[in-house]
């Protein structure tokens, strides 16, 4: 090969080298901005008042069953972890996250569940359980306020990868994935309702929609239904690394729990 | 048993089975005159005025589950001159009465606040009695759409 | 049944307190359907009443136009100092009771 073709068969290399790059880059929306933007001014109105947010009903659950005693030991979660105001405090913005025993990704809800069975051993609370979701939401507002904090390593890239091609990946009889909305979409009308970008931070939610208090993964099940596709279980692997890519999508984000949506 | 064909009673009931397919519709429109009538039974026929109540709620409701309601009666709430009552109407509701308040002279101001659930757009009826005997109401229109996306959980 | 009540803080004799009750209850309309395609019981608070010192100062019979974990919001004169009770009844006969302390300074 002669020293100019050389030279240009490497620009040419680096050159798609750069844009396969950059065609993988995880891109988040810009700017981001947080679902209560996208309701109508009543739902932003509940969520901020403090009294009237209907999810405050579960946070005073919460509170009482963090001081409960429970299980064989008798330990209330206070036992151990004392005054969930300071101890609780920017635990949720780092979830979901690897589990040291397990080496698999856990969330803010699995942890609840482990400690209840492991440590308190006391029965597990079932998911969308009003308890459970009660925990969740009272830890979760601890950390109300701070910015959504996932970070992606060696650990979990390969689960933020799994949860990011789900993200952009076709599902349903509808043949949607959540970024042809949420992603490429965010902003425009749906039938009445102006389309979010999807973000995780107010969870648990108390939606209209539901008349009651959900998780995250209740949602991810909602969205699944919506296009027709298979609901998965909450607590399930995908969704699990569905979460973390959410989570780290809603990064700088803060926390909002007990969120309203419609 | 034939005998018993032929007999009234049975005939009768024969009849109510073969109408009930024509009653209306557990989820129709009630209509507003099922309305008058639950007005009629509370004001006794006497003449409902305009004025004197607010009711406010939002003109597009984020979602029918749980609309914001807040009504408000101009009175000065003494013990001569208060309000009694305040009774709530959603004509397009299964159940068009959603709620009576009782108030009375010990209350100050006569302001409420809730959530109601509206089964459609519509337009939503307070009535008020006061306690001279006299009727007033207003009415709020609401436009209530569906979720956009179907919810199987 | 979780209820959540909310007073005008320190108040003066004299003065129009603001009420809020907000009761964790799913309000069930009797409409909805379970997996089995079976209707649900209606069951809804249907009553609430609140007494200031004994004497009832607000009552509420709501059907199932109200909406799930219902919320309240009312207006007393602050007068003596004493008690608030909330009392509450569902469909089912279930009942629930609240009390608020209420210091009147003047």
């Amino acid at each position: 090969m002669t020293v100019p073709l050389r030279r240009a068969v490497l620009i040419a290399a680096l050159a798609w080298h750069c844009a396969g790059a950059a065609a993988q880059q995880p891109t988040r929306p810009q700017p981001l901005k947080s679902g209560l933007e996208f309701t109508g001014p009543e739902v932003r109105e509940l969520q901020q008042d403090d009294f009237a947010n209907p999810g405050m009903l579960w946070i005073t659950r919460g509170e009482n069953l963090w001081q409960e005693a429970a299980g064989r030991e008798g330990k209330s979660c206070a036992a151990c972890h004392g005054d969930a105001k300071t101890t609780m405090k920017g635990v949720a913005v780092r979830y979901p996250r690897i589990d040291a025993g397990s080496a698999r990704l856990i969330n803010l809800e699995g942890r609840i569940q482990q400690c209840r069975e492991r440590r308190q051993q006391a029965e597990p609370l079932k998911y969308e359980s009003p308890e459970l979701l009660a925990l969740s939401a009272y830890v979760a507002q601890q950390s109300r306020g701070m910015p959504m904090s996932a970070t992606i390593d060696w650990q979990n890239r390969h689960n933020f990868e799994a949860g990011r091609a789900m993200y952009n990946r076709r599902m349903g009889q509808m043949n949607l994935s959540c970024a042809q909305c949420h992603q490429d979409n965010w902003g425009k009308k749906l039938g009445p309702e102006t389309i979010s970008q999807g973000h995780s931070v107010a969870y648990p939610i108390y939606r209209l929609e539901w008349q009651t208090m959900g998780s995250l993964h209740r949602r991810f099940r909602s969205c699944l239904s919506g296009v027709r596709a298979e609901l998965l279980p909450q607590g399930s692997p995908e969704f699990l690394d569905l979460e973390l890519y959410l989570a780290w999508r809603a990064g700088g984000l803060p926390v909002e729990t007990p969120g309203v949506r419609r | 048993m034939l005998k018993n064909i032929y007999r009234r009673g049975f005939l009768a009931q024969l009849l109510a089975v073969c109408a009930w397919p024509f009653a209306p519709a557990r989820g129709a429109d009630v209509g507003s005159e099922s309305v008058e009538a639950m007005v009629r039974k509370v004001t006794g026929g006497a003449k409902v005025e305009t004025g004197r109540v607010k009711l406010e709620l939002p003109v597009l409701a984020d979602n029918g589950n749980s609309v914001s309601l807040k009504v408000n009666v101009d009175s000065p709430m003494t013990p001569a001159n208060y309000v009694k009552s305040i009774h709530i109407y959603a004509a397009r509701n299964p159940r068009p009465n959603v709620a009576n308040f009782y108030l009375g002279p010990r209350a100050g101001r006569a302001q409420l606040s809730t959530r109601v659930r509206l089964g459609g757009s519509q337009r939503v009826l307070a009535l008020v009695a006061l306690s001279d005997g006299t009727f007033w109401s207003a009415t709020a229109d609401v436009v209530v759409t569906l979720s956009a996306c179907y919810d199987a959980t | 049944m979780t209820a959540r009540i909310q007073v005008t803080p320190n108040p003066k004799r004299g003065d129009v307190i603001e009420i809020r009750i907000a009761i964790q209850h799913p309000m069930e309309t009797g409409f909805r359907l379970d997996d089995g395609g079976r209707a649900i019981p209606k069951n809804v608070v249907n009553k609430l009443v609140c007494r200031y010192n004994n004497v009832e100062i607000f009552r509420a019979e709501m059907g199932s136009g109200i909406a799930a974990n219902p919320f309240l919001d009312f207006f007393t004169v602050a007068e003596a100092s004493g008690e608030l009770v909330f009392d509450w009844i569902d469909d089912q006969g279930q009942t629930g009771s609240e009390r608020v302390a209420l210091t009147v300074t003047g």
